[in-house]
């Protein structure tokens, strides 16, 4: 097989696996700091994705520049979702939590699938068919967009959580929640505000994604169980790991596509992750429980 | 007299910092032994060494002979060591009677000589009353009781009591010390026990280890060892000043 | 043997005995009055009652939360179809190695995860990935049909319990009996050494392990007996259906249907999963109907219903629907 056909897949790869990453970051930050899985994760990306559909096919309106708009319309079901819904099962049993958000997966996919039916939709840009070449290597312009997109979006969280005094208190509240209600911080409005942010990031994912794949109503629990594989390789609550879990995916998954057949690359997503929980549970970047 | 219980040169660190130091001790035969000392003088990681939560970094603990160093928790527990916790760790979800059965379950093999094991335990202790609600719905000195009772059930020829008189009344206090007497007298069962509440010790116990930054620094009778220089500094000495 | 049977009723009402009594004999004369569609209706439901009586086993009994219970399903749908169509080894033999198979399946998961101390969210995980993990792997087994599908001959004739070829009524009693047993299997381990022992490390696995109970190997037998149990769900449906397809038996959705029935009727009891699936597949055909009734059958709409009461039992009802029920009809146990 040709060196350079390989690179150019592993950097497809990589690419594509920024976004996977974005994707993860949303649950990895609603998981590091509510400790609640969100099992509709997947789900809420196939909102961001029809909006973008719906935007572009209505308005002409290109979805990396809703991206802005889509993830804060996210960010305020989130913030709806986690202070009406999720707030009071916070201490609940994890599985009650995880059959609570099922069963809003359940009613956003078919939401989802009676507003517009069973068809794949996509968005198709003037640039999708563009390519930049860069020595033997030939970048796909809307995957490089994409994963700018989708960089500079990780960017502006990791900003949000170093800079700001509201993302200071949600790290603090994080790694301590008895001494952040000690110090007077609304905890459960900072959940809220949290699950908002990670719904927004995972809004943002969908939007950049409808350049990459069709969107159907069913994708939702496939990209749930993906976002949860690549923050469990990565690290549970850790931010630069699910993005490095996203790149290590989304390469594993292209070149398996590669070497094997593209619809067995699941099976390499989960073999990582097995060997992940066994050699090491904490996660890639993970701090020791 | 034989030492039922040996332990010599335990030691523990976690990561490199030394919570348990070389310390050494007997409990004999049917005797109640109190291990006493400030916050983190290490006694609850010595029980729970001695009990197979962790294993020693060093160190051997040897029961009625048999080295048991390192084994786990449950085959400690088989061979003959019960201990209660000082969280408290009911099983919430399961009754009272329930709790101790899972215990006595360890003794008999059948569940209704489980039960009724569990039944005469719990008379004992005064929890009979409340056989058939949750252990959830406990107060804590109930629940201190119940840990003490699921300990109990398990048959043990020593049992470990991690704090259970803390959070207690003097009179709650008074009953709990005239259950663990008539035991050790009674059936001849073998007691070490953390305790903060000196009433207590006082009363029932009839040798004091006393353990200070993890190393034993006083051992012997309870007259003596209050008396001990070593030990009023460490006691009195913040406190008087 | 005796005693065993003793134990059985053991603090049981005698009124819950006699309502029991009643339920088990509506179930066996229903047939005689349901028409072909309800009958199928009912046969789903009793499906759905025994594979959630499984499930409950592992996380309702020993607290291990398994998303992946498609995967002994499947695995037991496929190895006992194998051994039919293949090797013309009837189910009544064929069910051994679906029971094995499953069985070992469920080994390797619970030695990997309580090895390693994988628990919790995690282990849900696990389960799904091994379940995926081999969702995949049966669609390239093209020996087995791959992706297109492995398919029994379909036939019309008179009951035959060898072979499990017969008619839907056939079906219906076979999968009470499966019921049946499987509850009186579990109303056995919880009144014995196996049931406390998983309770107690359901509610604390660290208080357990310190009242002599090998934690470890507790957890792996809940393991394999609930894949075990479940399995035989998967043989049913592979001669019931008559077609396997790797998409679909092994997928997260099937997981999640099966554990439904469990947690709606109440989590660890003996009569929530029965009645939990039952509640589901009922309320699901109501729905169904009162949609192409009123033509508003557009796809999605019942699971959207769906997961509206699922979200209402979750909330207002946490330890599901069966133990207040039991409560407000007065057939509390006595001790």
């Amino acid at each position: 097989m040709p060196a350079d056909l390989i690179l150019n897949v592993a950097v497809g790869g990589v690419l594509t696996g920024l976004v996977y990453g974005l994707m993860a970051l949303g649950l990895s930050v609603i998981f590091g700091v509510v400790r609640v899985v969100n099992f509709a994760h997947g789900e809420m990306m196939t909102l961001g994705m029809y909006a973008a559909v719906v935007l572009f096919g209505s308005f002409g309106l290109d979805p990396l520049l809703m991206l802005v708009p889509v993830a804060a319309a996210l960010f305020v079901i989130g913030y709806i979702l986690q202070s009406t819904l999720i707030n009071p099962f916070v201490n609940r049993p994890e599985h009650s939590q995880f059959m609570l958000l099922v069963a809003v997966a359940m009613i956003m996919v078919n939401g989802l699938l009676m507003a517009f039916g069973p068809n794949a939709r996509n968005t198709l840009v003037s640039y999708a068919l563009d390519s930049y070449q860069v020595g033997p290597v030939i970048i796909d312009a809307v995957r490089l967009y994409a994963a700018l997109a989708a960089l500079a979006v990780a960017v502006a969280l990791f900003a949000f959580f170093k800079l700001t005094p509201t993302g200071k208190a949600i790290r603090a509240c994080a790694d301590n929640y008895l001494g952040a209600q000690v110090v007077g911080l609304n905890v459960k409005r900072l959940y809220a505000f949290t699950f908002g942010v990670g719904a927004a990031c995972v809004g943002a994912a969908g939007c950049i994604m409808v350049l990459l794949i069709d969107v159907t109503p069913q994708i939702g629990p496939a990209y749930t169980l993906l976002a949860f594989v690549i923050v469990i390789v990565g690290g549970l609550g850790s931010m630069p790991g699910a993005l490095l879990g996203g790149i290590l995916i989304g390469l594993s998954e292209a070149l398996a596509g590669l070497f094997f057949v593209p619809s067995a690359k699941g099976m390499f997503a989960f073999a990582i992750l097995v060997l992940v929980l066994l050699l090491r549970p904490q996660g890639l970047l993970g701090k020791k429980a | 007299m034989t030492a039922l219980l040996e332990v010599r040169g335990l030691s523990k660190s976690f990561r490199g910092l030394r919570a348990v130091s070389q310390v050494s001790f007997d409990v004999p035969q049917g005797e109640i032994v109190a291990l006493i000392g400030p916050n983190g003088a290490g006694k609850t990681t010595c029980f729970n060494m001695i009990a197979g939560a962790f294993p020693p970094s060093d160190g051997t603990v040897r029961l009625g002979g048999r080295d048991i160093t390192g084994l786990r928790a449950d085959q400690i527990c088989r061979a003959g060591i019960g201990r209660t916790f000082q969280i408290v760790k009911p099983f919430a979800g399961l009754t009272v009677h329930e709790n101790v059965t899972v215990g006595a379950l360890n003794a008999f093999a059948d569940l209704a000589d489980a039960r009724a094991k569990a039944a005469e335990v719990l008379q004992l202790l005064g929890l009979w009353a409340k056989r058939d609600q949750p252990a959830s719905s406990l107060t804590l000195p109930d629940r201190k009781r119940l840990e003490v009772a699921r300990a109990l059930g398990t048959g043990p020829q020593l049992l470990l009591l991690d704090e259970v008189m803390a959070g207690l009344r003097p009179t709650e206090t008074d009953q709990m010390v005239a259950v663990f007497r008539q035991l050790n007298e009674k059936t001849g069962l073998t007691i070490l026990l953390i305790e903060h509440v000196m009433r207590a010790v006082m009363a029932l116990a009839r040798r004091i280890v006393v353990l200070h930054h993890g190393e034993t620094i006083a051992m012997g009778d309870p007259e003596t060892v209050v008396r001990d220089p070593a030990v009023l500094d460490v006691y009195l000495g913040a406190e008087a000043l | 043997m005796s005693r065993m049977l003793r134990r059985l009723g053991e603090g049981v009402s005698n009124r819950a005995l006699v309502a029991l009594g009643l339920v088990f004999a509506a179930l066996l004369l229903a047939p005689l009055v349901s028409n072909g569609y309800v009958l199928s209706v009912l046969i789903i439901a009793l499906y759905y009652a025994y594979a959630g009586q499984a499930w409950n086993v592992m996380m309702g009994f020993c607290g291990q939360l398994s998303l992946g219970h498609s995967l002994y399903v499947g695995v037991a749908a496929y190895a006992a179809a194998i051994f039919f169509v293949k090797w013309n080894v009837p189910p009544v033999i064929g069910m051994f190695a679906a029971i094995a198979v499953a069985m070992a399946f469920g080994a390797v998961i619970g030695f990997l995860a309580f090895r390693f101390s994988v628990s919790g969210v995690y282990f849900a995980l696990l389960t799904i990935a091994f379940a995926e993990f081999t969702r995949i792997g049966f669609d390239h087994f093209t020996w087995a049909g791959g992706s297109g599908g492995f398919f029994l001959k379909v036939e019309d004739r008179a009951a035959d319990l060898i072979t499990l070829r017969g008619p839907p009524i056939m079906f219906y009693y076979v999968m009470l009996a499966l019921t049946a047993l499987a509850f009186l299997f579990c109303r056995m381990l919880t009144q014995s050494r196996v049931g406390y022992y998983w309770f107690a490390i359901r509610e604390d696995q660290e208080a357990a392990q310190a009242l002599g109970i090998n934690v470890f190997r507790y957890k792996m037998l809940a393991v394999i007996v609930s894949s075990g149990m479940t399995s035989l769900a998967g043989v049913f449906f592979a001669f019931y259906y008559n077609n396997l397809f790797p998409e679909q038996i092994f997928s997260m959705a099937r997981s999640i249907e099966l554990i439904l029935g469990p947690i709606i009727g109440g989590l660890g009891t003996l009569f929530g999963p029965i009645l939990g699936a039952f509640v589901l597949t009922v309320l699901a055909d109501l729905v169904t109907e009162v949609l192409v009734f009123t033509g508003y059958d557009i796809p999605g709409v019942k699971q959207v219903f769906y997961g509206l009461c699922l979200a209402v039992v979750v909330i207002w009802l946490p330890l599901g629907i069966w133990p207040p029920l039991k409560r407000r009809l007065g057939l509390e146990g006595r001790s």
